[in-house]
């Protein structure tokens, strides 16, 4: 970005993130301590690595309603081919990340090939995935797990706050995401197309491929989203991943990152998804009903996407 | 004068429609060849012939003398043609610097280029900045977003990163359509500032006062075919329209009119 200082989108996350923290500690007295702020990291794992994938979707003018329904379905795959084939939780394990990078595929193959928008393809996938969840796991949770596979629900000490192995996870994985989109060719083509397509076309850049690549990377982390969602709940949910839809792209677009395409941060994505896990926490330590939190989630969205395009109108 | 680019006889059919019947094209060095014609006259399938965008179903195209064949715009990039389209072809939100750079970005040397992969930004602006300050565009921060400039300085940003890059030619479709008075004649100017370092250009224009501004020769495309090669400094505004809408037949223009 540009100027001497960072633009009210790339900030704002961060004053809100910021102000919520404020407003819940003067509120609790519990939402400052280490171990509470832990749990509200292991909440947001699963969430904010779906969001990554998101993430990358939103920046080239996309949208990804199916990455909840995936994850799920991943999670569904992977705990059933250990629990009921009996196979090895690592090899169990790729075989979800591969279905759900496979619905990638589809996605993105759908996307370029077929030419159909976005917000279409994956409505569709959605479905489909949701469906293929609830048949192939007759709605039943599915248990006994090898302990391997929930290893990423473990935790370890700092200064006596537990951390879990899932949010050192979902932080790397950030941090990859972060360096990618911004220090490498095939990050900055990802903005480019977003930005001007055609454009990017001219250049010599091939878009089609660029955006293959996006849902694939996307299908991918929804995988790995699965496996920590898996991790955190010891079972196979087939009802997994129905807050998590929407809670990913609230992220994302909290975070910053224009649903235009072409702008955003991914770590702003992090910050979103933390705003909508300390919002859960915070009201939740205050005694809010669940409904309540579902009602701020949805004004929290509007306003994001309204400050988006007053910064944008501001540009131009 | 050398010829650099050149195509005999291209035809190109869509169907029942010709588009192009027969076209030639000669381009030569450090020169601004104006193409110009009514609509349907051929003058876009030439030059979308030309770089790449379309192949030819007959005819030929050369590059130095020898034989090239496009398949993509892409090829023709390779060969040392870039071509700068009329509606502003940046990314907006991504800084001048990278727009520049945009497809040929420059890798940092050793382990953290190689396995790493990571974008050497210091050299891509300092590159700008030395390639901009060569065209003498006056803009003053290559990190600023495309987005704060004007539409002139946008068009520049374009016809800079073709003329950073191309090794023989450079084609402009349009590049002043989308522009006011005083950004148009920015681009002009930037324009023969091309060509004087010694790239030659193929402008494509509508607008006839700036064609007779920067042209050297101007090539009239008409009916398929090329209808005739003019000299900007002797033949008149008008007649050189009348050429164009065939109003005036190729064999009465009078001798001192076509260029050489």
């Amino acid at each position: 970005m540009t100027g001497k200082l960072p633009p009210l989108a790339t900030l704002g996350p961060f004053i809100a993130l910021l102000a919520a923290c404020t407003f819940f500690a003067s509120q609790s007295d519990r939402f400052l301590t280490g171990g509470n702020l832990s749990l509200v990291l292991q909440q947001v794992a699963v969430v904010g690595v779906i969001a990554i994938g998101q993430t990358l979707v939103i920046l080239t003018a996309g949208i990804d309603l199916s990455c909840g329904m995936v994850m799920a379905l991943g999670g569904i795959v992977m705990t059933k081919f250990a629990a009921d084939y009996g196979l090895p939780a690592p090899l169990a394990v790729l075989c979800g990340v591969g279905v759900t990078t496979l619905f990638g595929l589809v996605n993105g193959l759908l996307v370029t090939k077929v030419k159909l928008p976005p917000f279409i393809v994956t409505l569709g996938t959605l479905n489909i995935a949701f469906a293929i969840t609830q048949l192939y796991s007759n709605s039943q949770t599915v248990t006994d797990l090898p302990p391997s596979m929930t290893a990423l629900g473990n935790t370890f000490g700092i200064g006596g706050t537990e951390v879990s192995w899932g949010t050192v996870l979902m932080l790397g994985l950030y941090g990859l995401a972060w360096f990618v989109l911004r220090e490498t060719a095939s990050g900055r083509h990802v903005y480019a197309v977003g930005n001007n397509a055609e454009a990017t076309r001219l250049v010599g850049i091939p878009t089609q491929r660029v955006l293959l690549g996006v849902y694939v990377m996307a299908g991918l982390f929804y995988g790995i989203a699965s496996l920590l969602s898996v991790a955190r709940t010891g079972v196979g949910d087939p009802n997994a991943g129905q807050t998590e839809n929407l809670d990913a792209i609230t992220a994302v677009v909290l975070g910053g990152t224009s649903l235009f395409g072409g702008r955003g941060i991914v770590l702003g994505s992090l910050v979103g998804a933390l705003i909508v896990g300390i919002f859960r926490n915070g009201l939740t330590l205050m005694g809010v009903s669940s409904i309540y939190q579902v009602l701020v989630t949805g004004i929290l969205v509007i306003l994001a996407v309204a400050a988006d395009q007053m910064s944008r109108r501001g540009t131009r | 004068m050398t010829i650099v680019m050149q195509a005999k006889g291209l035809v190109k059919r869509y169907g029942q429609v010709v588009a192009l019947d027969g076209s030639d094209f000669e381009l030569r060095a450090g020169e601004i060849l104006a193409v110009i014609g009514d609509n349907g006259a051929g003058k876009s399938s030439l030059i979308k012939a030309l770089s790449g965008a379309t192949i030819p179903d007959e005819g030929e195209v050369l590059l130095d003398g020898q034989r090239v064949q496009f398949k993509s715009p892409i090829d023709a990039r390779r060969a040392g043609i870039e071509t700068v389209y009329q509606d502003l072809a940046v990314a907006a939100a991504m800084t001048i610097a990278e727009n520049l750079f945009l497809g040929r970005e420059l890798r940092r040397e050793g382990f953290l280029g190689r396995w790493l992969r990571m974008l050497d930004k210091k050299k891509m602006l300092a590159e700008s900045v030395a390639r901009m300050q060569d065209l003498k565009v006056g803009i003053r921060s290559m990190t600023q977003a495309v987005e704060t400039l004007s539409g002139g300085q946008r068009q520049c940003v374009a016809v800079a990163r073709a003329a950073a890059f191309a090794r023989h030619v450079v084609i402009m479709d349009e590049p002043t359509a989308a522009l006011g008075v005083k950004e148009g004649n920015m681009v002009l100017e930037l324009i023969r500032r091309v060509r004087d370092k010694g790239l030659p250009v193929v402008l494509i224009s509508h607008n006839m006062p700036h064609v007779f501004e920067v042209a050297d020769r101007i090539h009239v495309a008409r009916l398929g075919k090329r209808a005739a090669v003019l000299n900007p400094k002797k033949i008149s505004m008008s007649d050189t329209v009348a050429v164009m809408t065939g109003a005036m037949r190729p064999e009465d223009i009078p001798a001192e009119c076509l260029a050489h």
